[in-house]
């Protein structure tokens, strides 16, 4: 992408900035409101984390905020004394850690899977209908889920009652909630998430099969030793990025699908920081946790980018 | 292409075609589920006779839904609240793209890496509550369109679809005196339709299904969209007219309900994006690969 600086006439690096202002002011002009909105909503929104430092007062600007005891350490250290904080931080891990083990290979599999379908047109029937998870908002799968879940009258029971099992309790029993929730998270990505592995076999040199074919490789040979490799690079960037956000939690999925019954598994640092923060107003508490969680993410994403490029990967940057 | 295929492949084939059928039914079974409940006579949803067809077929449950005001307001409202951001995030987002495929752009690489850091930093949930609160934002409507009018993500996309353009389109154009805006609006904006039509839709997917921010900053029911609306619906903590209504307490009708207010709130997303599919398809390829 990047062109060789030759393009620019050596004339223009001698060019006043005057000069050079009048040619292109409109560029600039362009491009004024969206750098504003970034400036605004993006960078000054960081000048408010020094009150996870800070006492924080409703009637003080945030300079004047006093420090907060133990050189400004004092809210960090409350928030790992506090019982929900360290249990939300547990789940996320927990979550995430399901979500990476069981939500990852799924799209590389079904992408394989529809690789290999010989029907064009149903390839392509499939895989509407396998994005179409992707567009429903978390409150209309939850809806969907209270629904098709329902203990008494929902279809799975029906189902599992019809064939003598009990009535399973899928979102209001702890233990179950957990795998619920799991199983709505690959429900929505899946088809969505293999549209990228998809594009990345696509790419693969057809010459390979062929050569493939004529040494007398099968099916899953093919797929083990031409597609894989083929789509290693875009697995590990996408690895990559799945371990920076280990601790990261969305706020809409989890928020949406938690209620009073599996609280102690559902909570997350997300609804934590909303909960505590904004119905509670412990502003320094939770932007602690919030400058915690933001600084464990970026720590990770580098971790993991490292450790790709160590592996010979070229990682994401 | 044309070999004949053996009998081990065709037998493989098979099964991956049953394999497809099966994962397309399990996305379709909660939707049809959701239809046939709707549908369904309070009392076959209670004598548990409702699969994936409707029992007692009847449409009580969507005339209630749809003779409950405050339901059709928060419906148009954000049909509103979608188009209005859709329209103003894809202009914010083509202001910002198109002057950073120019490589004589001074302070071009500066500028690249202020609007890169804000994609792996973001300043947290309590901060940004601060500064709508400074912003005067809380209760306000334009909390629901402004703050989130442009994702750098779909920046890059755009960016990158603005690159694949022939820069001597643009360089014949600015021989002949075009000014910057001239060339967006004459030579990149027509030739960007499938790049519009994906991030639109992108665009208009967020905020029809968003609804942290509006939890977060609102209080006022006057401006919730709708997802948060049937959030509230969902766990009964609505006003809803409908509950004031005799009958809502049964407990059949109000499943039959819920499942109305659902399918109601999915149909216009359902109805858009198979048309698009080849657009955004490729937009996603294009946000995945770099440089």
């Amino acid at each position: 992408m990047k062109k060789s600086k030759k393009k620019v006439p050596a004339a223009a690096n001698k060019q006043s900035f005057g000069v050079y202002l009048k040619r292109y002011w409109q560029l600039y002009a362009l491009l004024a409101l969206p750098l504003l909105y970034l400036l605004v909503f993006k960078y000054i929104p960081m000048i408010y984390i020094q009150i996870a430092f800070k006492k924080y007062s409703i009637v003080q600007s945030v300079w004047e905020m006093p420090l907060a005891a133990n050189h400004g350490f004092e809210y960090f250290i409350k928030a790992f004394n506090n019982k929900d904080f360290l249990n939300s931080l547990r789940n996320t891990l927990v979550l995430n850690l399901l979500d990476l083990v069981i939500g990852f290979p799924i799209p590389i599999i079904f992408a394989l899977i529809l690789n290999e379908l010989v029907f064009k047109r149903f390839k392509r029937v499939v895989q509407t209908i396998a994005y179409m998870p992707h567009f429903l908002s978390w409150v209309i799968i939850y809806g969907l889920a209270l629904q098709i879940f329902a203990p008494s009258t929902g279809f799975v029971n029906l189902i599992l009652n019809s064939l003598g099992f009990e009535t399973v309790p899928f979102l209001n029993d702890p233990s179950h909630w957990r795998w619920t929730y799991i199983f709505l998270g690959v429900w929505q990505s899946f088809g969505w998430n293999s549209i990228v592995y998809l594009a990345a076999i696509a790419g693969i040199n057809s010459e390979l099969y062929e050569a493939a074919s004529v040494d007398g490789a099968g099916r899953f040979k093919k797929m083990w030793h031409i597609t894989l490799p083929g789509i290693k690079s875009t697995i590990v960037v996408l690895l990559v990025m799945n371990l920076g956000n280990i601790l990261g939690s969305g706020f809409d999925r989890p928020f949406a699908l938690q209620n009073n019954l599996v609280m102690n598994v559902a909570e997350v640092l997300s609804t934590f920081i909303y909960k505590y923060g904004i119905k509670s107003l412990q502003f320094s508490m939770t932007t602690a946790v919030g400058l915690f969680q933001s600084l464990i993410c970026v720590i990770f994403l580098l971790l993991a980018n490292w450790f790709s490029r160590k592996l010979g990967e070229r990682g994401i940057w | 292409m044309n070999k004949v295929r053996s009998k081990s492949e065709k037998a493989g084939d098979l099964i991956f075609v049953l394999i497809c059928v099966i994962v397309s039914l399990l996305c379709l079974i909660p939707m049809i589920n959701l239809l046939a409940r709707s549908l369904s006579s309070t009392d076959a949803l209670i004598k548990r006779e409702v699969y994936l067809w409707p029992k007692g077929l009847n449409f009580d449950a969507y005339s209630m839904v749809l003779t409950d005001m405050k339901y059709v307001r928060a419906f148009f409202w954000t049909v509103f609240l979608t188009i209005v951001c859709t329209l103003v995030s894809l202009t914010m987002t083509a202001l910002c793209a198109y002057p950073l495929i120019f490589e004589k752009l001074r302070g071009r690489g500066a500028i690249n890496i202020f609007i890169t850091i804000t994609m792996f930093f973001n300043a947290g949930t309590i901060p940004n509550y601060l500064l709508m609160k400074s912003l005067n934002f809380l209760n306000n409507p334009l909390v629901l369109i402004i703050p989130s009018c442009m994702s750098v993500y779909n920046m890059i996309i755009m960016r990158s679809f603005f690159y694949g353009i022939p820069e001597s389109l643009r360089e014949s154009a600015e021989i002949d005196g075009a000014s910057y805006f001239k060339i967006l609006t004459r030579i990149y904006l027509p030739l960007s339709k499938p790049v519009f039509a994906t991030l639109a839709l992108f665009y208009a997917v967020g905020r029809w299904n968003g609804y942290a921010d509006a939890l977060m900053y609102i209080n006022k029911e006057i401006f919730y969209p709708l997802q948060l609306f049937l959030y509230n619906i969902l766990n009964n903590m609505n006003s809803v007219e409908i509950a004031t209504q005799e009958g809502f307490s049964s407990p059949g009708l109000q499943e039959s309900v819920k499942a109305a207010v659902v399918m109601f709130s999915t149909i216009p997303i359902l109805c858009i994006y198979p048309w698009l599919q080849k657009y955004f398809i490729h937009g996603v390829t294009m946000g995945a690969v770099k440089e």
